[in-house]
């Protein structure tokens, strides 16, 4: 095995080993707030990797896995609230739904490429607080003004207060997922979507079944989109339209640019972006003074185009560029 | 009949605007293949700027031209300055940088400006055309002013040689670049117009939607759908499309479906379009070979 | 570092110790009050879709500034920290629990709309922070039975569907009715409440049509409810819609009587951008001066928001209704705030925001006061019909109650 694929493995194992350590010891240091935050993270980490599963690892871009998040969050506050069911059966059920969605859409997307599917899915997207608002569902989805869903109350024999008890939930469901997508992407399913995305025609020659590959692909990614929204509706406690505009849509998009395509690992970095780098904005922004509230924007967009300009390629990107860098100092 | 000669005009009217931004949208995308997620914000911008001028008392046509140059010059730089640093980079962080410069937009403008809705007048008398107001006159001149916008860009391509120098390097950089042309500066060049077009796209548009920072987020969603369903590399095909999206998103939330699925149906109408014609209804078919 | 847990273990075992005491002693002060400041939590949407009311955030921070530099209320400093929500619950929520948990504030003030207010009210009744003056109409916000912790302050938009309804039933009955709303629960109350005031009579309704807020304009909703054939029309819609409505129904040359929502009233932002010739005849249920509204040119209220303006902020407010009524809602809190004198446990403070006793407003319409009590957390109940001469609202009629 060559050098510079050594460093990388040892590097990328060194990396896991400290995400779950860190995120074992959150539960137990953290407050209520960080906690809060942290589990965000890990949602929007799920979410992220369904989306590279996609747009990374398959070359289809979606605009729209925030109506897929949306699906698994009505889902799931669906089934629980007015349903009655516990979360490890609503949040699986919701997701198989969005499973299920994303396998359908992926089959007008097989017609489409590149910018087309942006257009279709940003539609998608634009279009999914519509549908969902829509009076004839009012009845399941609570309409216009949102469903709440009772607070997770952890088992007795755990003695975690709830905020930690929705942490490890999704932090288990994080793990399995993980584990699932380097399998899948190490293994000859990876290999096939790869293909697809770099030379189809010739993957088709070789018999690979483009079409089944790229609709599974995005039933997955629409899975993974669909445990996020359901653990997020637990987390947060409630669903409305508003929760899953355009901006969740495009949020996506940044994380899993910023994090790096193509890479599992790189979605943690993409999900600490879209969540603290925004109240990073507004504090930077208080600086100057009352009158810009507004301008936090401003200072994200300058923050999205300066880390693009940093790293092109992502924070994946730019760890493995670095690695290259580094063993070929050492030989 | 009377309804539906208002629905189409008001339809027209708006696709009028669609069809304008639809055109900002294939300059850059024949040259750059990507499409300006940020061309909507940087549109609203330059209307802020002319409504500044005409506040505080330039007349409209001269607060009009000094807006189209002052954008032409503004895109330039922007290309200059932020894009063409990403030339190489991914498809993907390009996306990402147009999306940065719409935050950024949308925040300067809100912040000089404010986020308050301001009147903008149209240009064109107010007097309602042909007694009863089948078609106002603004809708008229909309209409006008994006047939006129999208002849002048297809005889700026077809008779200039700064036009054809610039179709030169889309197509072709590498040999383009032998034979002469300044690439790079076509790219830029290409920017400052779509710019320009763009900042008429918000000035004809203002008068009908209002002027707020918020303003052109709908349009572009609409121009963009325009221009890739009349096909993205055929300036016609997309300006066409712009057209055909105004009016039947007014047709179709009036008489088929109602506004309460509108959105969605318009979505699943697209889809259809793009599965049934890849390319869009005029654009170029891609035939790939292994 | 305060986990939630350790607050309500020290809020138990303080409560203990007072029972055990026997005494009738005094609930302590709530986190965020020290002996001369008051912290005070708030969510705005400065960016988004909504970032047109961030004016009330920066308002209400500027009145809170003056208060200060006057002394404070009862010797404390009132601090606001309001803090971005961008319009999306879940950022509510964050934002709200980092207040909370991480500022440690003692209550919230006005935060702003429908959505996020319905995703944070289940936390802070959970956690007995009182949740006062919720920044929207929506009638969900004024359930004292279920959520004690959230007290309202807008008129409720049902409230005024209400008002329109008596009036079409008084004024024209039997007219056709054509609503043009936005379709979220703003707009969807008036649908509602329209429907409900109308009774027997809801039929009269031949035409509804709403509309996203990603739309660009509304002008092919109106066309269509024209086609309905409607005398009466219904807009419940924000600035940027209202005046897309107001004006093409005018252009349509469509005689209707128009009814506009008063959340978007404004002259200078609303009626001005529609075309004041267009706007005559438009009626609205009034509760706040408009200062562009030549008949207040010389009113003491108005000449004291201006010279607070003026001082404190940077001149484009002063005509800006949502600018205004955030002066109103400080001046409320302020008042709440004043009654706790030096008692500001969180049960107090929840106790004097619903103990308001006609208040009148510098801005409000003369006649117009707020109320609340422990039953009634709608403290303005009051609107006033008016009508739209070209010029300024004329009002008419008695004050109106729900």
């Amino acid at each position: 095995m060559a050098p510079e694929d050594r460093l990388e493995i040892w590097v990328s194992r060194a990396g896991w080993t400290l995400a779950v350590v860190v995120a074992l010891a959150a539960p137990l240091s953290m407050n209520g707030y960080h906690l809060y935050q942290a589990t965000q993270v890990l949602i929007y980490m799920i979410a992220l990797i369904g989306l590279n599963l996609l747009t990374g690892y398959n070359g289809q871009i979606s605009l729209g896995h925030g109506a897929f998040f949306a699906i698994g969050g009505y889902g799931a506050a669906i089934l629980s609230s007015r349903f009655g069911l516990p979360f490890w059966a609503a949040i699986p059920l919701a997701s198989s739904v969005c499973f299920v969605a994303g396998f359908l859409f992926g089959f007008p997307a097989l017609k489409l490429g590149g910018l087309y599917l942006a257009l279709a899915t940003f539609a998608l997207a634009v279009a999914a607080p519509q549908i969902l608002s829509y009076k004839g569902f009012d009845a399941w989805t609570g309409g216009a003004q949102g469903l709440q869903i009772v607070k997770l109350q952890a088992p007795a024999w755990t003695h975690l207060d709830p905020d930690q008890w929705i942490f490890v939930v999704a932090l288990a469901a994080a793990a399995l997922l993980v584990w699932v997508a380097l399998n899948l992407v190490r293994g000859r399913i990876g290999r096939a979507l790869v293909a697809i995305r770099d030379h189809g025609l010739a993957a088709e020659t070789m018999g690979v079944d483009a079409a089944l590959y790229k609709t599974t692909a995005f039933g997955v990614s629409a899975l993974y989109a669909g445990v996020a929204g359901g653990l997020s509706a637990f987390a947060v406690g409630f669903v409305s339209p508003e929760s899953f505009g355009l901006a969740l849509s495009l949020a996506f998009l940044v994380g899993v640019v910023v994090g790096g395509l193509a890479s599992v690992g790189g979605a943690i970095f993409g999900a600490l972006f879209i969540e603290f780098v925004p109240n990073y904005a507004d504090r930077l922004s208080m600086q100057f003074g009352e009158s810009a509230k507004a301008l936090p924007g401003a200072i994200y967009g300058l923050l999205l185009i300066a880390i693009m300009g940093i790293a092109p390629a992502g924070v994946a990107g730019l760890a493995r560029a670095l690695v290259r860098r580094a063993s070929r100092l050492s030989l | 009949m009377v309804q539906l000669l208002h629905q189409l005009s008001s339809g027209l009217a708006l696709g009028g605007v669609y069809a304008i931004m639809a055109l900002a949208l294939v300059m850059i995308y024949q040259a750059t293949q990507l499409i300006n997620f940020a061309q909507g914000e940087m549109a609203m911008f330059s209307t802020y700027l002319a409504w500044k001028m005409i506040d505080s008392g330039v007349s409209y046509w001269r607060a009009f031209a000094a807006t189209v140059v002052i954008s032409f010059f503004g895109g330039l730089l922007i290309e200059r300055v932020v894009v063409r640093p990403f030339a190489k980079a991914p498809v993907l962080a390009s996306v990402i940088v147009f999306i940065g410069l719409s935050f950024i937009f949308n925040a300067l403008a809100g912040y000089f400006f404010g986020y308050s809705v301001q009147s903008f007048d149209s240009p064109f008398p107010g007097r309602p055309l042909f007694g009863v107001g089948y078609i106002s006159a603004h809708e008229l001149g909309t209409i006008f002013v994006s047939v006129v916008v999208l002849a002048l860009v297809y005889a700026f391509f077809r008779f200039t040689s700064v036009g054809l120098a610039m179709r030169a390097a889309a197509q072709n950089p590498v040999s383009a670049r032998l034979v002469g042309v300044r690439v790079g500066w076509m790219l830029a060049i290409g920017w400052g117009l779509a710019a320009s077009i763009g900042a008429v796209a918000g000035m004809m548009a203002a008068p009908i939607v209002y002027l707020d920072p918020n303003m052109m987020g709908g349009v572009l969603l609409y121009a963009f759908a325009g221009a890739v369903l009349g096909g993205i590399d055929n300036p016609w095909g997309a300006a066409f499309g712009g057209f055909l999206v105004g009016v039947a998103e007014n047709l179709m939330g009036a008489y088929v479906v109602g506004e309460e699925v509108k959105l969605s149906v318009a979505l699943a109408i697209i889809v259809g379009v793009l599965v049934a014609r890849p390319s869009g209804l005029f654009g170029r078919r891609i035939v790939a070979r292994v | 570092m305060t986990t939630r847990r350790t607050f309500l273990k020290t809020g138990a075992a303080a409560a203990t110790i007072l029972a055990a005491g026997g005494l009738r002693a005094r609930a302590e002060n709530a986190p965020g009050i020290t002996a001369t400041e008051i912290k005070i939590g708030q969510t705005m949407p400065y960016s988004g879709p909504a970032s047109a009311y961030g004016v009330i955030g920066k308002v209400e921070t500027a009145y809170f500034k003056m208060l200060n530099e006057q002394g404070g209320i009862n010797g404390r400093k009132l601090n606001l920290i309001s803090l971005d929500d961008g319009y999306s619950p879940p950022k509510a929520v964050e934002q709200v629990r980092r207040l909370v948990e991480q500022e440690g504030v003692a209550f919230f003030f006005n935060t702003l709309g429908t959505p996020s207010n319905a995703a944070i009210r289940q936390y802070l009744n959970d956690a007995k922070i009182p949740q006062l003056f919720v920044s929207t109409g929506s009638s969900l916000f004024a359930d004292p039975a279920h959520f004690k912790w959230t007290v309202g302050y807008n008129p409720s938009y049902v409230t005024e569907a209400h008002i329109f309804a008596k009036h079409i039933l008084t004024t024209k009955p039997g007219a056709k009715i054509a609503l043009l709303y936005q379709n979220d629960g703003f707009g969807k109350d008036y649908q509602s409440g329209l429907k409900a005031a109308l009774g027997a009579n809801a039929s009269q309704i031949v035409g509804e049509a709403s509309y996203e807020t990603s739309e660009p304009t509304v002008d092919s909703q109106v066309v269509t409810l024209q086609g309905s054939g409607a005398d009466v029309l219904v807009i419940a819609a924000t600035p940027k819609w209202a005046a897309q409505a107001i004006r093409k129904s005018y252009d349509l040359g469509w005689d209707a009587t128009r009814y506009v929502s008063n959340v978007s009233i404004s002259i200078a932002t609303v009626l001005k951008p529609a075309g004041l010739e267009k706007s005559k005849g438009v009626i609205t249920g009034n509760y706040g001066k408009d200062v562009t509204d030549p008949k207040f040119k010389d009113d003491a209220g108005v000449a004291q928001w201006k010279a607070f303006c003026d001082k404190y902020l940077s001149g484009s407010e002063f005509a800006d209704l949502n600018a205004s009524y955030g002066f109103s809602a400080a001046q409320t809190m302020a008042q709440a705030i004043k009654q706790c004198g030096d008692d500001l446990s969180r049960d107090n403070i929840l106790a004097q925001a619903t103990n308001i006793k006609d208040l009148a407003l510098p801005m409000l319409l003369p006649g117009i006061t707020l109320n609340t009590s422990p039953t009634n957390y709608n403290p303005i109940r009051q609107l006033q019909l008016s009508r739209f001469n070209g010029e300024s609202w004329e009002l008419f009629g008695a004050l109106l109650t729900d």
